[in-house]
């Protein structure tokens, strides 16, 4: 499948150059992002943006390079899919489909607002581009391999692509996907975890351990990559390594920060579910001019 | 009026319980906003987590309560959902008095939108053998009904509220609340209102207001969902003779259902049912979606003018 913008590292078409004015149109995109999800919760005065902020690179790298999704046509049968398994972390869903053209700024600035179609948690039923409603963690992955199974019942080339929280991999659910996935040999499932290492109340670490979540995957039978989820050379190597594994499911763990861009954000469990407040939203523009 | 919360009601009862050695905290990664962690600060040896897996916690409550613990479960009421079979099999079934609290019940939970607001958990709890099924109106009552339960030998669901609303009693008046008997907040000949939780500040404001226009309601804070008190609604329906319910919940099953199987069976008399009309809530703010969903003051009062015309 053709990336639909500009063009992926180390692309056996396009040789192995890194085309940089490209990396830069992805930064700038994701900064972009970045600043409407602060603005966002901020002006609902609640939502998510840690995992929003650590998980916003990966989402453009997906949409921007490799998703085949077109806002012209949202409910085309065969487009890729992409499941937001972690809904708290809308506003990064929001942000990138108004890039793409699925969202006006209008829709933005409704966030959470009652008759807006940015719901606080990805609903499909309110919001053209959102291939699935979360909000209950853990439910993404059997969503991914129902859409996968799918695919390959209609002899399909499109591809369902699932992010998933690292506190949400907690869930017992998520296993018994991970099981069947492997049984069923699907090779068009391909998962990201945002491996930031915080949660709701705490850090992983204090919550739940779970010690080489990588090495968990690989238990259950899954071809596994690791990558900087902020590097977006590493991310487009860790797309273009999901493609290239095709007898099977796939995932990356991407090492992120949580809050990632915004200082007083970074790192820190009380911005998982919290607003900036005024103060707060101007430090983090500034930051992320 | 002071303005309180009934999560954090939760949360002070869990402290004011924690000199009994044997209550035990079990949290799966929401604490903070159930207010368990209000006990986790003063006892982390006694708090148990379990991280986001309630089904999980469900059985390792179970575990711990027959084994001479009394522990008390929470997540946000959608979330013990999940666990569901977990709770009907493992705790319900066999009796275990585990005390879950679901926080962030109903609609008035707010912007998260719907994935976050339980609109079934009091009808599904209900179902359940055994059980007990509460959903206090304030920050007091949720304190004094919490404390009650570590001394029941019943699995019980508490549901609590995420925003703050009007406190209605004061600690005194709580103090004399007890499990299983609905507290009467006014009197009067012409109506029954039956409310709980967030709804019950509604229902005193409603009979307020019908008060002005010559219709007088009595109002019942029905905190306890199961065991209905029954004794109370036939003697209601024999002095009011009709009933408005008040729930933020599904009018299917819940408060307004559990009002109705008992007056069908027992004293027929007319009932309008105030709560969500079987559709899914949305974001927005709490108050604004009571009004939206026609849960309002003003949407109780016109219940009201319907069931005395048909009385
Ligand atoms: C089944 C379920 N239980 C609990 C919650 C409440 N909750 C929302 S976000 C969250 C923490 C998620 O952590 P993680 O998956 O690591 O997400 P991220 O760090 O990327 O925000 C919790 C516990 C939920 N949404 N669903
Ligand atoms: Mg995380």
């Amino acid at each position: 499948m053709q990336p639909r913008w500009g063009r992926t590292v180390m692309s056996t078409e396009n040789g192995t150059e890194n085309d940089f004015s490209s990396i830069d149109q992805l930064l700038e995109c994701a900064k972009s992002c970045r600043r409407n999800i602060v603005k966002m919760v901020h002006r609902a005065n609640a939502g998510h943006p840690g995992g929003s902020l650590s998980a916003i690179d990966i989402l453009v790298a997906l949409y921007k390079t490799r998703l085949n999704v077109d806002a012209s046509n949202p409910e085309d049968p065969d487009r890729d899919r992409f499941i937001m398994s972690k809904g708290h972390a809308s506003p990064a869903v929001y942000s990138i489909l108004h890039e793409m053209g699925y969202l006006s700024s209008d829709d933005l600035t409704k966030y959470r607002v009652m008759g807006g179609v940015c719901q606080g948690h990805v609903d499909m039923t309110w919001t053209p581009g959102v291939d699935f409603s979360a909000g209950s963690l853990g439910m993404g992955l059997s969503f991914g391999l129902g859409t996968a199974l799918a695919a390959s019942l209609d002899g399909s080339s499109r591809t369902s692509f699932v992010m998933l929280g690292d506190g949400e991999l907690q869930e017992g659910q998520v296993w018994e996907a991970a099981m069947a996935a492997v049984h069923h040999e699907v090779g068009n499932l391909k998962v990201f975890v945002d491996r930031n290492r915080i949660q709701n109340d705490d850090f992983c670490e204090n919550q739940m351990r779970m010690f080489d979540v990588a090495d968990k995957w690989a238990g259950f039978g899954w071809a596994v990559h690791e990558c900087d989820g902020h590097d977006m050379n590493a991310i487009l190597g860790a797309i273009e390594w999901l493609d290239s594994i095709t007898d099977g499911p796939a995932v990356v763990i991407a090492h992120t920060i949580k809050g990632k861009g915004v200082s007083f954000m970074e790192d820190n469990p009380s911005f998982h579910g919290a607003a900036p407040n005024d103060e707060q939203l101007q430090i983090a523009l500034e930051e992320l001019k | 009026m002071k303005l309180a919360a009934s999560r954090d009601g939760y949360g002070s009862a869990l402290v004011k319980l924690s000199t009994d050695p044997a209550v035990i905290v079990v949290e799966a990664d929401l604490g903070k906003s159930t207010k368990s962690q209000n006990f986790r600060k003063l006892h982390p040896e006694r708090t148990i987590s379990l991280g986001i897996a309630e089904q999980n916690m469900m059985l390792v409550s179970a575990g711990l309560a027959t084994s001479g613990y009394k522990p008390f479960a929470s997540t946000f009421a959608i979330f013990t959902e999940r666990a569901f079979e977990q709770v009907r099999n493992g705790i319900a079934r066999p009796n275990i008095p585990v005390h879950i609290c679901g926080s962030h019940g109903g609609i008035h939970t707010g912007t998260d939108g719907s994935s976050a607001q339980s609109i079934e958990d009091l009808a599904i709890y209900r179902s359940l053998p055994n059980m007990l099924v509460l959903h206090p109106s304030d920050f007091n009552s949720t304190e004094q009904l919490t404390i009650q339960l570590a001394s029941t030998n019943s699995p019980s669901y508490t549901r609590t509220a995420r925003n703050k609303t009007p406190v209605i009693y004061d600690e005194d008046a709580a103090s004399k609340l007890e499990l299983g008997k609905g507290a009467i907040l006014s009197e009067g000949e012409d109506v029954a209102i039956i409310a709980c939780g967030v709804m019950v500040s509604r229902a005193i404001e409603a009979a307020e207001g019908l008060s002005r226009i010559g219709i007088n309601a009595t109002v019942v804070d029905m905190h306890t969902i199961k065991p209905l008190d029954g004794k109370l609604i036939s003697a209601l329906a024999e002095k009011c003779g009709c009933f408005v319910t008040a729930e933020d919940h599904s009018i299917i099953g819940g408060l307004g259902g559990a009002v109705a199987e008992h007056l069908v069976e027992n004293c027929p008399a007319p009932l309008e049912r105030v709560g969500v009309s079987d559709h899914f809530g949305q974001s927005g703010d709490g108050d604004e979606l009571l009004e939206q969903f026609s849960m309002g003051t003003n949407h109780i009062i016109s219940a009201v003018q319907r069931t005395i015309q048909r009385k």
